[in-house]
């Protein structure tokens, strides 16, 4: 493995501001700062800020079955563009990753790949089909993170007690999506004055704070580390915290779009914007980012939900849930938070770094030696239009095609590998 | 694909076979559609139903056909079933010499889950100067103005819009109550029934409070949710003797059977007990007020018998103008106003 140095970089982690410094890699691992010596590539960073690569808990890579939305090497190369270099995939893929062989080829494609790391997510019930548990020692034994059903709300409270009970024994993670299904129903958009004005069915945030106390209050009673997945709705959040200074062992996800994108972008009927949970009205948006500038939340999750373009161009009832966003969630919420004066850039970093790893009982990511070389270097200055058609996603469309962001990933770099390079670099 | 599609020569009866260079379509930038009433200004509107006037005028000719749109194409483009509304644009359009085509996807395979660009990409071929479009999800007409620079009419998309329908009301009134530009000033329209899944009920309520009318919405709250007071110029009630009092017109909404079983109502008696138009109830509207529906009604259910077709009742009127209203927005759209 090669020895890399990245020249005169701004290094930040979760432990502070370390200043300018020569940074080198070697063997796949932080080595120090300004060592000097004989490199195999040199990475000029011109003061751009060089931080661990972020974690994402919250990925739909589509593989295995649905390569035409995603797969292991688009999603995970569009992991890599977007600055991350771990993300957990969820299990609602053709077969659902319901059984261990799944979970071993999963790790064993996605580790031949040079791309981020990938730590899957298992189903929570076989077929996701709500009513029978899938093997959770098993699948974790193959290298499982996380069980989670994502994408169906568990419907039964009972068999979500059990799920609780027997993922708290073996310190897994249990992620919900919190959304009540009879409430929801067809429900397309958020439900509200926007719906009613549009003729389109609705969501309730009922729906969502319903289940999120369902969920929170078993995780008071079982002791399981419930994290709940993309909190959209002002009642959804407002639970949760509660539920959190009960002590209930709860986290809490939030994710771009839900903290940048209001109902009234469905005005335009096009079925980018349809996504699960809904996308709220303003009150809704600006209540999770003063919960984010709090503290209440744990980390960003991006819920990356690709889908071809031709499932985008139906009709708004029969296209699919989800927006793809891997690419653009640093540079979209450094431009909307953090150069508007809403956000410090260390709560963003922290969101996308320390956060999920704690979410996860995982080791925050450092910039110190022998530390696994997952890094990202920002380019803080630059200012481009996210243009959907150079995503390294197979999804090549996006709500916010044509925004002029700053914050794009120059490079990152997974376990001293070079995964993702942007622009001009100094030749090695 | 093709087996649904049928081109139908409507060639007038008084013309030269001699062909004519085809009509550009109509350049991007104008007023190009009719999705909703968003775009329209009032005094747009007001010229549609000045327009309408005279498209009434044509269809009492003994030859009731003009040249106005001979080389133009109307494609009707229907993935719902409503042969009442596809029958009155096919007219609209004969009557000023378009030719039609039709396609019609209602209840095939097509309807569900298709790209709706790759079945408009195909149509395109064909050349066609303005689509009108039903669908039944709301939505799909905006969808399709991305992808065609033809003209879109919307006929009716899920519970959104049906701004024909709405135009055809708002002409019908101002037939019976007279008056140009301030027709609808000062004036009151009570809309009753399911309020949520009608797209009647949306577009004449955008309608009549852009011309300077006001609406109240009633109905039961599991099919008319107080969000609807947020709309502009529109009040909500539950109580149908207090949206009838003083209202110059009162326009019944179509009830849905299948409103009964999804717990949106709890029998048919309880509706037509609390929101059925009775000569009792009518008697506290305004002097000369007159009852609407949009069809197709329902005897005794959202209309007492004697009251549909009673003195006030313009029901049949109603559906006598839907052909001059389409006409006129066919021309508007393909031709121009001034």
């Amino acid at each position: 493995m090669s020895r890399v140095v990245f020249r005169g970089a701004h290094l930040v982690d979760g432990a502070g501001d370390h200043g300018v410094h020569d940074l080198y890699v070697n063997g796949g691992v932080v080595e120090g700062v300004d060592l000097g010596g004989e490199v195999d590539r040199e990475v000029e960073t011109a003061g751009a800020l060089l931080t661990p690569a972020f974690l994402d808990l919250h990925t739909h890579l589509r593989d295995p079955g649905q390569e035409q939305k995603e797969d292991l090497s688009s999603g995970l190369a569009a992991a890599a563009a977007g600055g991350f270099g771990t993300v957990v995939s969820m299990a609602n893929t053709d077969p659902v990753v319901d059984e261990p062989g799944l979970v071993t080829d999963l790790v064993r494609r996605a580790a031949r790949l040079g791309q981020a790391r990938l730590r899957p997510a298992a189903a929570l019930s076989r077929g996701l089909a709500g009513d029978r548990l899938t093997d959770f020692a098993a699948l974790q034994a193959a290298g499982a993170v996380m069980i989670t059903d994502d994408g169906i709300p568990v419907a039964d409270s009972h068999l979500m007690r059990r799920a609780c009970e027997y993922a708290a024994e073996l310190g897994l993670v249990i992620q919900t999506h919190s959304e009540e299904p009879s409430l929801r129903a067809g429900g397309v958009m958020h439900e509200g004055a926007v719906s009613r004005r549009l003729g389109l069915p609705g969501n309730p945030d009922a729906a969502e704070a319903l289940m999120i106390f369902r969920d929170g209050e078993l995780a008071r009673l079982t002791g399981a580390r419930v994290h709940i997945a993309h909190v959209s709705s002002k009642r959804g959040m407002q639970v949760a915290e509660q539920l959190k200074a009960d002590g209930a062992p709860i986290t809490i996800e939030v994710t771009p779009h839900h903290l940048t994108l209001t109902d009234e972008a469905l005005a335009s009927f096009d079925p980018l914007y349809k996504v699960a949970p809904p996308l709220r009205t303003a009150d809704d948006v600006a209540y999770l980012r003063d919960a984010v500038r709090r503290g209440v939340v744990d980390n960003i999750g991006t819920d990356h939900a690709p889908h071809t373009r031709a499932e985008k161009e139906r009709d708004l009832l029969s296209a699919p849930f989800g927006i793809a966003n891997l690419e653009v969630t640093f540079p979209l919420l450094y431009t909307e938070l953090v150069l508007t004066g809403e956000l410090g850039l260390p709560t963003l970093l922290h969101l996308l770094q320390d956060g999920p790893a704690r979410v996860m009982g995982w080791e925050p990511p450092r910039l110190v030696p022998g530390a696994p070389a997952d890094l990202t270097l920002l380019d803080l200055e630059a200012e481009l239009p996210v243009e959907g058609r150079s995503f390294r996603s197979k999804a090549k469309w996006t709500p916010w095609e044509g925004e002029r962001l700053r914050g794009w990933p120059r490079v990152t770099m997974v376990g001293g590998v070079l995964a993702f390079e942007r622009g001009a670099l100094a030749p090695a | 694909m093709a087996a649904g599609l049928s081109a139908v020569d409507a060639s007038p009866a008084t013309t030269s076979p001699q062909p004519e260079p085809r009509q550009a379509r109509p350049a991007r930038g104008r007023k190009q559609h009719l999705l909703d009433f968003a775009d329209w200004s009032r005094e747009e509107l007001m010229a549609l139903l000045d327009t309408t006037d005279v498209m009434a005028q044509v269809l009492t000719r003994t030859i009731k056909k003009v040249p106005a749109l001979q080389g133009m194409t109307v494609a009707t483009l229907f993935f719902e079933d409503s042969t009442r509304t596809r029958l009155s644009f096919d007219r609209a359009a004969r009557a000023q010499s378009a030719d039609v085509m039709s396609f019609a996807a209602g209840g095939s395979s097509l309807a569900k889950g298709e790209s709706l660009r790759d079945t408009l990409r195909t149509l395109d071929q064909l050349q066609a100067d303005l689509y009108v479009v039903r669908h039944p999800v709301a939505g799909v007409p905006y969808q399709l103005t991305r992808w065609t620079d033809a003209a879109i009419v919307n006929a009716g998309d899920g519970r959104r819009a049906h701004p024909t329908q709405a135009l055809l009301d708002a002409y019908t009134f101002r037939q019976r109550f007279g008056g140009g530009a301030s027709a609808f000033e000062g004036k009151r329209l009570a809309i009753v029934g399911d309020v949520e899944h009608s797209r009647v009920a949306r577009s004449n309520a955008e309608l009549f409070t852009k011309l300077g009318a006001e609406v109240v919405l009633c109905g039961p709250a599991t099919l008319l949710p107080r969000e609807f007071a947020a709309l502009p110029g529109v009040s909500v009630t539950h109580r149908l003797e207090e949206a009838v009092e003083g209202a110059d017109a009162v326009m019944a909404l179509r009830l849905q059977q299948e409103r009964m079983t999804r717990g949106l109502l709890p029998s048919l008696a309880e509706y037509v007990a609390r929101y059925q138009l009775t000569e009792r109830v009518m008697r506290s509207a305004a002097e000369g007020a007159i009852v609407m529906h949009p069809g197709p009604l329902v005897r005794d259910l959202e209309v007492a018998s004697d009251v549909a077709d009673g003195e006030r009742s313009v029901i049949e009127q109603q559906v006598a103008n839907g052909v001059p209203v389409r006409m006129a927005v066919l021309y508007t759209l393909l031709v121009g106003q001034r």
